[in-house]
C-alpha cells in the first residue's frame, strides 16, 4: 500500500509539474522574450486561462502526501519553513499578476503585473528545482551536533544557505551549489516546456523565434544534465546503485532521454503537440528518475545518527492507506474525466477563441 | 514556548480569517447563480442569464482570492503545526485529501467551463456546469467541516503508544454527530452572506436609479434568499449546534453563555453584559431567567453547569473573546432576521423599491454577515481551546518543534502585508465589476 500511494503521489506531482510547469515556463518566456503588447497579452492568456485548474494538482499532491505520509509532511514542511512560505508568496504574486493584468487598460498597470507574473514564475521554478535538489541531497535530520540530536529524530530546520555553499558535510543550507544546479535545470526545462506551450496554443508573432530559443535551451539542458550526473556522486556515493540493482528502473531515465532527444527536432515537427509531448517527457522522466534513484528513501539523512525517511517509516496505518485506496480510485477516475471534458472544450489556438478573460 | 504558540495561533487566525471572506461568499453565491440560470432556462428572459453571468464574474474574483489564500492554509498544517500534522495526519489527512480530490477539482475544472463555455456547449450543459461548480463548493465545505468536526468531537480513532492517532473507522468520520449540524449551519450562513451582497448591489442600483431592472431583480432575490437562510441559520441549525456544544463541550458552553455560577433551579440567558474575569461575574447584565435551560433541554428547571464546575485546565483560555464572539454572532443573526423580514414584508406590499431608508439599510448591511460568520468560526475554535483535538491533544503540543517564534513573526508580517495588498485589489476589482453593471457582462 505504501508503494501504491508513493506511486500515486509521484504521478500527481509529475502531472502538476507538467501542467503548471508550462504556465511557469510561459512566465519565464514572457519575462525574457515578449516585447510587443500583442505577444504579451497572448502569452499571458496562454497561462491565465489554465493556471487555477493546474494548481489544483499541487493541492491534491499536498493533501495526499499529508494523508499517506504524515510524518514526512510534518518533517519537510516545518524543516523547509522559510523557503516554503516564500514559495507561497510567489504563488500568490504570480496568480494575481495573471488575473489582474488585463483588468485595466493602461500601460503602467500592465507592466507591473507582467513583471509580477514573470519574476514570480522564474523564482518559483528556481525554488522548486532547489527543493528537488534538497530532497536528493538530504538534510541533517534530527539536527545532530557532535553526535547528539537537538530535536526529535525526523525534525530539522535549514537556514537558507551557509557560508560554504557546499552540499557536502552534515550542515548544508537550502541553497548550495548543487541545489542551484538542479534549480537552473528546472528553469531551463520549464522554459522549453513553456515555449512549446506557447507555440502549441497561440499564433504569436514570436513563435518562430521561440523555436530557435528552444533549440539553444535544449543544448544547455543536455550539458547541465551531463554535469549534474557527473557531480551526483558527491552527495550520493553510489549514484546508480538502484538502477544497477533493478534494471527495470532504467525506464525512467530513458523517458527523460527520449524527451531530450526529441526536442532537438522541434523545427521539423509539423505538429506543435509533438514538441510539447517531448518536453512533458523530460519533466516526467526527470522527476521519476530522481525519485527512483533514491527509492525507498524520500528524504536522506546527512548525519549517521538518525535514519533517513522512507516511505515505510513515515506512512500512516495500513487501515488508513486501505480506505484511502477505496475513495482514491474513484477520485482518480473523476480527475481523468474532468480533465478530458475540460481539454475537449478548451482545445485549439487561444487567439482564435471567441471568449475573453 | 509561550510566544511560539502565540505567534502560531495569531498567524493561523489571521490567515484563516482573511481566507474565509472568500469561500463564504462563493458557497452561497454558487447556489444563487444556479437559481438565476435555472430561471433563465424556464422563462427565457435575458435578464436572468445576465444576472447569472454578472454574479459569476464576482464569483470568479472571489474564487481566485479563495484559492491563493487557501493554499497557505494547507501549507500551514505542515509548516507551523508539524507536530499536529504528524500525530493526526492519519485521520484529518483523509478528509483534507478528499477535499482536494473530490471538491476542489470539481469546482475549478467546471468554473473555467462555466465562465468561458456558454457558446460552446449550449444552455442546458451550461446550467449543468454551474450546478457542478455549486456542488464542488458545497462539498468543499463539507470536507472542511468534517475535518473540524473531528477536532471538536474526535471519533473513529485509536491512539498508539507513540501518541499518533490512527483511523480505525472511516465511516465514523462522516457520521460524526458534530458534523451535519455544523455543516448545515455553516452553509446556510454562507447563503446569508451572499443574499446580503446580492441585495446590497440591488439596493445600490435602485438608489442610484441605474440598472433598475437588475436592481429590482437582485433586491427581490436577495431578500427572499436572505430571509429564508437567516431563519434556517437560527432554527433548527443554530439551536442544534448549541445543544451539541452543551452536550460535548460543557465547559465551552458555560463560557459562551457567560454562566459563571451554576444555578440549582435552571439557568438564565444572558442577552447583554461584559464578562468580569476578576470577580467572575457578568457586569451590566441583562438576562432572562430559566430560558437557557428551556432552550437547551426543553426543561425550565434543568441545571446547566457553570464555569465554577470546571478546573482552569478544562476551561477555554480566552473566555471574554469566546463570550463576545458568541454574543455578536447571535445578536447579528437576530438582526438579520428582523431586517430581511421587514424587507420581505414591504416587498410583498410592493413598497420596497421606493423605501429609501430601508434600501440604505440593506446596502450598508452587507458587511455584517461576514462579521457574524467570522465570529461564528471563532466560537467554534476558541471554544475548543486549550485543545487542538478536544480533550486529547493540547494546542501547545501541536506546534512545529524546529520553527522559532522569530521566523513565525517574520512570515506573519509578510502575510499581513501581502493580504492588505490583496484586499485592496479585491475591492477595486469587485467595485469595477459592480460599476460596469450586469448589462455589459456578456463575453
Amino acid at each position: 500500500m505504501e508503494l501504491f500511494w508513493y506511486t500515486m503521489i509521484a504521478i500527481v506531482l509529475a502531472v502538476f509539474f507538467i501542467l503548471d510547469g508550462y504556465d511557469f515556463g510561459t512566465g519565464i518566456i514572457h519575462l525574457f522574450f515578449a516585447e510587443k503588447e500583442k505577444d504579451k497579452e497572448v502569452i499571458a492568456k496562454a497561462a491565465g486561462l489554465f493556471w487555477d485548474s493546474n494548481e489544483v494538482w499541487l493541492v491534491a499532491a499536498g493533501g495526499l502526501l499529508f494523508m499517506a505520509f504524515p510524518t514526512f509532511y510534518a518533517s519537510v514542511f516545518s524543516g523547509f519553513y522559510l523557503p516554503l512560505i516564500i514559495v507561497l508568496w510567489f504563488i500568490i504574486f504570480r496568480a494575481i499578476g495573471l488575473e489582474l493584468r488585463s483588468q485595466f487598460n493602461f500601460q503602467m498597470w500592465k507592466d507591473i503585473w507582467d513583471k509580477s507574473f514573470g519574476v514570480s514564475s522564474l523564482l518559483l521554478t528556481l525554488f522548486f528545482g532547489i527543493a528537488l535538489g534538497n530532497v536528493i541531497r538530504g538534510v541533517n535530520l534530527g539536527g545532530v551536533e557532535n553526535g547528539v540530536s537537538a530535536y526529535e529524530a525526523h525534525y530539522f530546520f535549514l537556514p537558507l544557505w551557509n557560508s560554504s555553499f557546499s552540499p557536502a558535510g552534515i550542515h548544508p543550507g537550502v541553497i548550495d551549489w548543487f541545489t542551484i544546479v538542479i534549480g537552473i535545470i528546472a528553469v531551463v526545462t520549464l522554459s522549453i516546456h513553456g515555449a512549446n506551450w506557447i507555440i502549441l496554443k497561440t499564433e504569436s508573432s514570436i513563435n518562430e523565434k521561440l523555436k530557435s530559443v528552444v533549440l539553444k535551451l535544449n543544448i544547455a539542458l543536455l550539458l547541465l544534465t551531463i554535469f549534474s550526473i557527473s557531480i551526483w556522486h558527491i552527495i550520493k556515493p553510489e549514484p546508480f546503485s538502484n538502477f544497477t540493482d533493478n534494471p527495470l528502473l532504467i525506464i525512467f531515465p530513458m523517458i527523460y532521454l527520449s524527451g531530450l532527444v526529441g526536442t532537438f527536432f522541434i523545427k521539423k515537427f509539423k505538429k506543435a503537440v509533438y514538441a510539447f509531448t517531448c518536453s512533458s517527457l523530460i519533466i516526467l522522466g526527470g522527476i521519476t528518475s530522481s525519485l527512483a534513484s533514491m527509492f525507498p528513501v524520500i528524504l536522506p539523512s546527512t548525519n549517521s545518527v538518525n535514519e533517513s525517511l522512507t516511505i515505510y517509516n513515515t506512512a500512516t496505518s495500513e487501515y488508513g492507506l486501505n480506505v484511502a485506496f477505496g475513495w482514491g480510485i474513484v477520485g482518480f477516475i473523476l480527475l481523468i474525466v474532468y480533465f478530458i471534458v475540460q481539454k475537449r472544450f478548451m482545445g485549439g489556438k487561444i487567439d482564435k477563441m471567441d471568449y475573453g478573460h | 514556548m509561550e510566544d511560539m504558540i502565540f505567534y502560531d495561533r495569531l498567524q493561523f487566525a489571521f490567515t484563516i480569517t482573511f481566507h474565509y471572506i472568500f469561500p463564504q461568499l462563493t458557497m452561497g453565491l454558487s447556489l444563487m447563480i444556479v437559481y438565476f440560470k435555472w430561471k433563465y432556462l424556464r422563462t427565457k428572459l435575458e435578464k436572468f442569464n445576465n444576472a447569472a453571468k454578472f454574479f459569476m464574474k464576482i464569483f470568479a474574483i472571489n474564487f481566485t482570492m479563495g484559492v491563493v489564500t487557501g493554499i497557505p492554509m494547507e501549507f500551514q498544517f505542515g509548516t507551523n503545526w508539524a507536530k499536529f500534522s504528524e500525530l493526526t495526519g492519519g485521520i484529518i489527512g483523509q478528509t483534507l485529501a478528499m477535499e482536494g480530490m473530490f471538491s476542489f477539482f470539481l469546482e475549478s475544472s467546471f468554473l473555467a467551463l462555466f465562465i468561458f463555455g456558454e457558446k460552446l456547449m449550449g444552455q442546458k450543459l451550461h446550467l449543468l456546469t454551474g450546478f457542478l461548480v455549486f456542488l464542488g463548493s458545497w462539498a468543499s465545505g463539507y470536507f472542511i467541516l468534517a475535518t473540524n468536526a473531528w477536532m471538536q468531537h474526535p471519533v473513529g480513532y485509536e491512539i498508539l503508544e507513540n501518541g499518533k492517532f490512527v483511523l480505525t473507522n472511516f465511516s465514523a468520520l462522516f457520521s460524526n454527530p458534530w458534523l451535519i449540524p455544523a455543516f448545515l449551519h455553516n452553509q446556510f450562513a454562507s447563503v446569508v452572506t451572499s443574499s446580503f451582497v446580492v441585495a446590497a448591489i440591488g439596493a445600490f442600483y435602485v438608489l442610484r436609479n441605474k440598472n433598475l431592472e437588475y436592481g429590482k431583480l437582485f433586491l427581490k432575490t436577495g431578500v427572499i434568499f436572505g430571509f429564508v437562510s437567516s431563519m434556517l441559520v437560527a432554527v433548527p441549525t443554530g439551536d442544534w449546534n448549541a445543544k451539541n456544544v452543551a452536550k460535548y463541550q460543557p465547559a465551552a458552553f458555560a463560557a459562551m453563555e457567560g454562566i459563571f455560577e451554576t444555578e440549582e433551579a435552571g439557568a438564565e440567558i444572558v442577552l447583554i453584559g461584559q464578562p468580569n474575569m476578576v470577580e467572575k461575574k457578568i457586569d451590566n447584565k441583562i438576562a432572562v431567567p430559566n430560558i437557557l435551560s428551556f432552550l437547551t433541554y426543553q426543561d425550565w428547571n434543568k441545571q446547566i453547569p457553570g464555569m465554577d464546575q470546571f478546573t482552569k485546565e478544562e476551561l477555554p483560555d480566552n473566555i471574554p473573546a469566546l463570550y463576545y464572539s458568541y454574543h455578536i454572532m447571535v445578536g447579528l443573526g437576530t438582526i438579520f432576521i428582523g431586517l430581511m423580514g421587514m424587507a420581505l414584508f414591504f416587498l410583498w406590499r410592493k413598497k420596497l423599491y421606493t423605501m429609501n431608508t430601508l434600501l440604505w439599510g440593506i446596502m450598508f448591511a452587507f458587511p455584517f454577515p461576514y462579521i457574524a460568520n467570522m465570529t461564528g468560526w471563532y466560537v467554534a475554535e476558541l471554544g475548543r481551546q486549550p485543545y487542538l483535538v478536544y480533550g486529547l491533544l493540547k494546542t501547545v503540543d501541536g506546534i512545529s518543534p524546529t520553527v522559532s517564534s522569530g521566523n513565525t513573526l517574520f512570515t506573519l508580517l509578510g502575510f499581513v502585508g501581502l493580504y492588505m495588498l490583496l484586499g485592496l485589489l479585491f475591492l477595486v476589482l469587485v467595485g469595477k465589476t459592480i460599476h460596469k453593471g450586469p448589462e455589459t457582462q456578456t463575453h
